[in-house]
């Protein structure tokens, strides 16, 4: 058989327990590198933001960047976890073209955070305690672009080198193994990197762009037959690059796993390779004696003391934290477990704490945010948050409907359009002529039209079937191209007929 | 000498190139030589003869210290120093005391505008484009520098003929080493092709030259130079420091480029003391010497081990007080010190690989990257440079660690405190520099182990950190041999201010200095037609 | 003598990138075995207690402001390179794809 060959997932999880172990790299958002004075940024024309450092040159030295420990300690802080009273960095030794030195300058027995944890929640509210093992700082190397080959780097002729990125500062965030998931391994690791990705933006030590590579997740996945507590083989499935491929990964990884298995084969410890398109790994390098790293203390840098002074202004300083922040927010907003559940889910709870904040209800914010927002944002296949539709736009359209000027039918419309860019919501509405007709003249005139039309209608009416009214209301509505507050049409219904 | 110097002497250039430079910056001062005229003096000095570490060792018996002459930049920098005092004012004033000097550079240390090789294939041609910490210093003090000198290949080696691109010679016999592997800085300042000159010490790469070539040397303490801008063999280990024809002159220039740098992590924040003050003193009463009692002298030479005994005896006479100490784990120190240089060099020289900068080689019918590094570094590094990488490969590789690097950093720290319980009852410590006298041309090549018992003495001040400074003790079979002084770290003006009271008390005994004893040279023309192996001149 | 075999020297080789003959492993294995024999000594010099030293001057916290500044432009950066394209450094292929 082949090691590319997967079993149902059901079935694997009948016969097997996986444990996962997540290395999380984050790209800090300091303005400069973590030992050389560059400027930390993304998109830049290549080989521009580097110093001789950057470039490895001859007789350069690094110094640490002080608000790279700052953010470490934070991140300790959030996690949780120890704050390294003393702690040092370590070479790594490899060549490769992208590592400008040869080495990376890491931290290897001595990290600065250690021993915390994390709970995280799953989509049903169930809570998973993972932890922290360490977290350690270390620099980014540079990209590599292959030549012919499409692009890869199998069959690829040549490769470019731009050290832009080499000395971003990384922080690598490592779990202890996880064990007791069961079938909800792929959602919790899911939920894993999406609570340490929205942390780090939360506490601002970085942009937290999957999709930039701030948040870059190795995701380590073995197997072990049901009943027994010793560990199989793991894999390494190298840089998943967004929240909903590490759990595809995972799945994958464990169905391949099981197969291979299962059919009394044995998992060799390796990288694999997640490719998105056909959402499967490929094998990457085997463990060799190549990875002999040759750690060692990196005699340029001197130890990192950090006073437990320093540790406890950050701890008072530090932002609000995720899982706090919910906490409060579903108090002041009075939903209940299942309401509030559905809107972190649907990821929109920061929204609709900025709609309240700028004015609407909690309510009122939640039904569009999960309503119409949500269901354009769906139809246009983007994320709520790059519609193009602010908080504020949703508190003008309450003002709107408060108003009566629009009433939620044209709400709604004025949402596509403000979604298509054509402005805020009042001036759709001026520029469109959207505004309900609320001149009672031109409605009864309509009213008494629609009355004359429909004479075996009102006899229900008056006969006692007020539900009949809705068909007196339909007309009027279409002779004022929808513009009409149905609630007043139907006043005016009642009163031209003399009942109700 | 400086007592009886006159400033308004008339000079040749003969006469100019041999005073020190102290005495130089006293007549630039004083308006009775240009900084042009001694500029010109050194490069005429170093056209006649030093030759070229690159042409032909058989048929080339110039001194070969100069691996670059910076001629156009020196005499520029020379003729702005001469246009500032000529035109006076608050410009003039605020020259620094050794404006117009000229310096050399070991070739290790980076500098815009003239080719860093480090004595290496690997990065033959290779233009910096920044310059060194102590570069900016020398250029803001306005020294003009006279070029780059030679060493062994990224400064491993106590003989600079670990070169890759030829040896340098003693000056005082063209077939002997002048030490290393700064020996093209010690050979210049011996042979008068520069006044002084900057060197870098990882195990004695000044110091040891310095004893070779009757020269004074100084490793300053770890952290009291900024190591910015200096290839690096061991990080932990390497400093530079001044190498000089007085103490006096050392502790000048190591003035001019010491303190601190932000840009090395290592740098001491500490204000530097007042060098050139301290090394005024002329009086040892009192001072306490210490000479390790326990230290093996297997291999030392017995004339060099008659004559230490002799100047400790002098020293004695002139009011220091001897102590015998111990020093037990002084034996391990060479030990631990070829486990953990070659360690940080091999990670330090893992950056040339031919990608970003240096001499690509890419093998017959071409190659992957790794292939493409493999043979650039098989092609651009020299044997010793490559017995060093793979040793310190193998002493850091998984299951040897412990066993290796773990073990000597601890020998390490047993070091340091064998100086510590030695500085509680001495001010300083007094060794011979080197076992033996320069040795000759390919004595050694063969034999590595023979090479690195050389730094036997020199390696305990790299390892804990402490100054150590070479002076010259006097001669033996007609070869300079060198005293090493090690005092505690931080206290660099201890070492001058001792130091330039032994070099008085021992130049006074011998009635001259041992730096003026050097034979003279064969000039250019006559260099073609000497003998070309054998023999002294 | 210490035992460094021939294949030993070959691994530590392609650990530090360097190729080698079959003349040089052979010459620097015997060499190597010479050299471990004289400081294979430092093993048994300090006892387990000992703490090791890595710096010789102990520093801690030696920081740098996060202020972007001092770097090189592309020119720069590139004007030493074997090889160049589009900004960037240009390498033969990689063999060994991480």
């Amino acid at each position: 058989m082949s090691s590319n060959d997967v079993m149902d997932f059901g079935q694997a999880m009948e016969q097997f327990d996986p444990v996962l172990g997540f290395e999380v790299h984050v790209e800090l958002n300091t303005r400069s590198k973590i030992f050389s004075s560059a400027p930390n940024a993304f998109g830049d024309e290549p080989n521009t933001n580097v110093t001789a450092l950057d470039l490895g040159l001859p007789g350069t030295l690094p110094v640490v960047n002080k608000e790279v420990v700052e953010y470490a300690i934070r991140l300790g802080v959030a996690l949780n976890a120890q704050v390294a009273e003393s702690c040092r960095f370590a070479r790594k030794n490899y060549f490769y073209p992208d590592t400008p030195k040869n080495f990376q300058t890491s931290q290897y027995d001595e990290p600065i955070v250690f021993d915390g944890h994390l709970d995280v929640e799953l989509e049903d509210g169930e809570v998973f305690r993972i932890e922290i093992e360490r977290a350690h700082l270390e620099d980014d190397a540079g990209k590599l672009t292959h030549q012919g080959g499409s692009g890869r780097i199998q069959g690829a002729s040549a490769s470019l080198v731009d050290y832009n990125r080499a000395g971003v500062p990384l922080i690598e965030i490592v779990t202890r193994p996880i064990v007791g998931a069961g079938d909800r391994a792929p959602e919790l690791a899911r939920a894993y990197v999406t609570a340490i990705r929205d942390i780090v933006k939360a506490i601002d030590i970085s942009d937290a762009k999957m999709e930039q590579g701030n948040v870059r997740c190795d995701a380590n996945v073995s197997l072990m037959p049901k009943g027994s507590d010793t560990f199989g083989t793991r894999t390494e499935t190298k840089n998943v690059n967004s929240t909903r491929a590490v759990q595809h990964a995972v799945q994958h990884e464990i169905q391949r796993q099981a197969a291979l298995l299962a059919a009394g084969g044995t998992v060799t410890q390796e990288t694999r390779h997640w490719h998105e398109d056909t959402r499967t790994t490929t094998s990457g390098r085997p463990k060799s004696d190549a990875d002999d790293y040759r750690y060692f203390p990196e005699p340029d840098l001197v130890p990192v003391v950090v006073d437990r002074e320093w540790v406890e202004r950050v701890r008072a300083e530090l932002p609000e934290l995720p899982a706090v922040r919910r906490k409060r927010l579903k108090a002041e907003w009075g939903f209940s477990d299942e309401e509030f559940r559905d809107v972190v889910n649907a990821g929109v709870d920061g929204e609709i704490a900025a709609t309240v904040e700028a004015g609407a209800t909690p309510a009122a914010a939640r039904k569009w945010w999960m309503g119409e927002i949500a269901r354009l944002a769906n139809a246009r296949e983007v994320e709520v948050s790059a519609l193009g539709v602010e908080p504020a736009h949703v508190v003008q359209v309450e003002e709107l409907i408060a108003a009566k000027t629009i009433n939620d039918k044209i709400a709604k419309q004025v949402l596509g359009h403000v979604a298509d860019g054509e402005g805020t919501p009042k001036q759709i509405v001026e520029a469109r002529s959207l505004a309900v007709v609320s001149d009672d003249g031109a409605l009864t005139e309509a009213v008494d039209a629609a009355i004359a039309d429909n004479p075996d209608v009102v006899e229900k009416i008056k006969g006692g079937k007020m539900q009949a009214i809705g068909a007196l209301i339909g007309p009027v509505m279409k002779a004022t191209r929808g513009q009409a507050d149905a609630g007043r049409v139907r006043e005016i219904v009642m009163e031209r007929l003399g009942v109700g | 000498m400086t007592e009886s110097f006159d400033v308004n002497a008339e000079l040749t250039a003969d006469q100019l190139v041999r005073l020190t430079a102290l005495q130089m910056a006293e007549r630039l001062a004083a308006g009775t030589t240009t900084s042009v005229e001694l500029v010109q003096a050194h490069l005429d000095r170093i056209a006649e003869y030093d030759g070229d570490p690159r042409s032909d060792a058989a048929s080339d018996r110039g001194v070969r210290a100069y691996l670059h002459v910076n001629t156009d930049e020196a005499l520029a920098v020379a003729a702005e120093v001469d246009a500032i005092r000529a035109a006076g004012g608050a410009e003039a004033e605020a020259l620094h005391p050794l404006a117009g000097v000229p310096v050399a550079v070991k070739d290790n240390i980076v500098t815009v505008g003239q080719p860093t090789t480090a004595a290496s294939t690997m990065l033959d041609g290779w233009m910096s484009p920044y310059d060194a910490h102590v570069i900016e210093r020398i250029r803001a003090a306005k020294l003009p520098i006279l070029g780059k000198t030679n060493m062994d290949e990224f400064a491993m080696g106590g003989s600079t003929e670990h070169s890759a691109f030829g040896i340098t010679r003693n000056p005082w016999d063209l077939d002997r080493v002048p030490g290393g592997s700064g020996g093209g800085s010690a050979a210049a300042v011996a042979a008068f092709l520069a006044p002084f000159a900057l060197g870098s010490d990882t195990g004695g790469s000044i110091r040891e030259p310095a004893a070779f070539t009757g020269t004074v040397g100084m490793k300053p303490t770890y952290g009291a130079v900024s190591r910015y801008g200096v290839i690096a063999m061991a990080s932990s280990l390497d400093q530079v420091g001044p190498a000089a024809r007085t103490v006096t002159d050392a502790a000048a220039l190591q003035q001019v480029i010491g303190g601190h740098d932000r840009r090395d992590s290592t740098s001491l924040p500490d204000e530097q003391a007042d060098f050139v003050a301290a090394a005024a003193n002329r009086d040892l009463t009192g001072v306490k010497v210490g000479v390790i009692a326990d230290q093996s002298t297997e291999g030392f030479d017995a004339g060099v081990k008659a004559a230490f005994d002799a100047d400790v005896q002098a020293l004695r006479g002139a009011g220091a007080e001897i102590v015998e100490v111990s020093c037990p784990h002084f034996d391990a120190a060479l030990a631990a010190y070829y486990l953990i240089m070659p360690s940080e060099a091999s990670s330090n020289l893992a950056r040339y690989d031919g990608v970003r900068y240096g001499n690509r080689v890419v093998p017959e019918g071409g190659g992957t990257i790794e292939q493409v590094m493999a043979a650039t570094r098989e092609a651009g590094f020299g044997p010793e440079v490559k017995r060093r990488i793979i040793l310190g490969t193998y002493a850091l590789s998984a299951g040897y660690y412990d066993a290796y690097y773990g073990s000597a950093q601890k020998v390490r720290t047993l070091v340091q405190e064998d100086f510590a319980a030695a500085f509680e009852k001495v001010d300083v410590l007094l060794t011979p520099t080197a076992p033996t006298p320069a040795f000759e041309l390919g004595a050694q090549t063969t034999d590595p182990m023979a090479m690195y018992l050389n730094d036997i003495a020199t390696i305990p001040a790299n390892l804990a950190g402490v100054p150590g400074l070479s002076v010259p003790g006097g001669t033996v079979d007609g070869l300079p041999y060198g005293l090493q002084l090690v005092a505690p770290a931080r206290e660099d003006a201890r070492l001058y201010s001792v130091g330039a009271a032994v070099e008085a008390l021992l130049d006074e005994r011998r009635g001259t200095p041992v730096w003026a004893q050097a034979p003279d040279l064969v000039k250019g023309a006559e260099r073609a037609a000497a003998p070309t192996a054998g023999g002294q001149q | 003598m210490a035992e460094i075999t021939r294949d030993q020297v070959a691994h530590l080789a392609r650990l530090a990138h360097i190729r080698m003959s079959e003349q040089e492993l052979d010459t620097l294995s015997g060499e190597l075995g010479l050299i471990l024999d004289s400081i294979s000594q430092v093993q048994e010099v300090a006892g387990e207690d000992v703490v090791p030293t890595s710096h010789p001057i102990p520093l801690t916290n030696v920081f740098r402001e996060d202020e972007p500044r001092d770097t090189l432009t592309q020119e720069q950066a590139l004007d030493q390179a074997p090889d160049s394209e589009d900004g960037q450094f240009k390498v033969p292929a990689i063999l060994d794809g991480e």
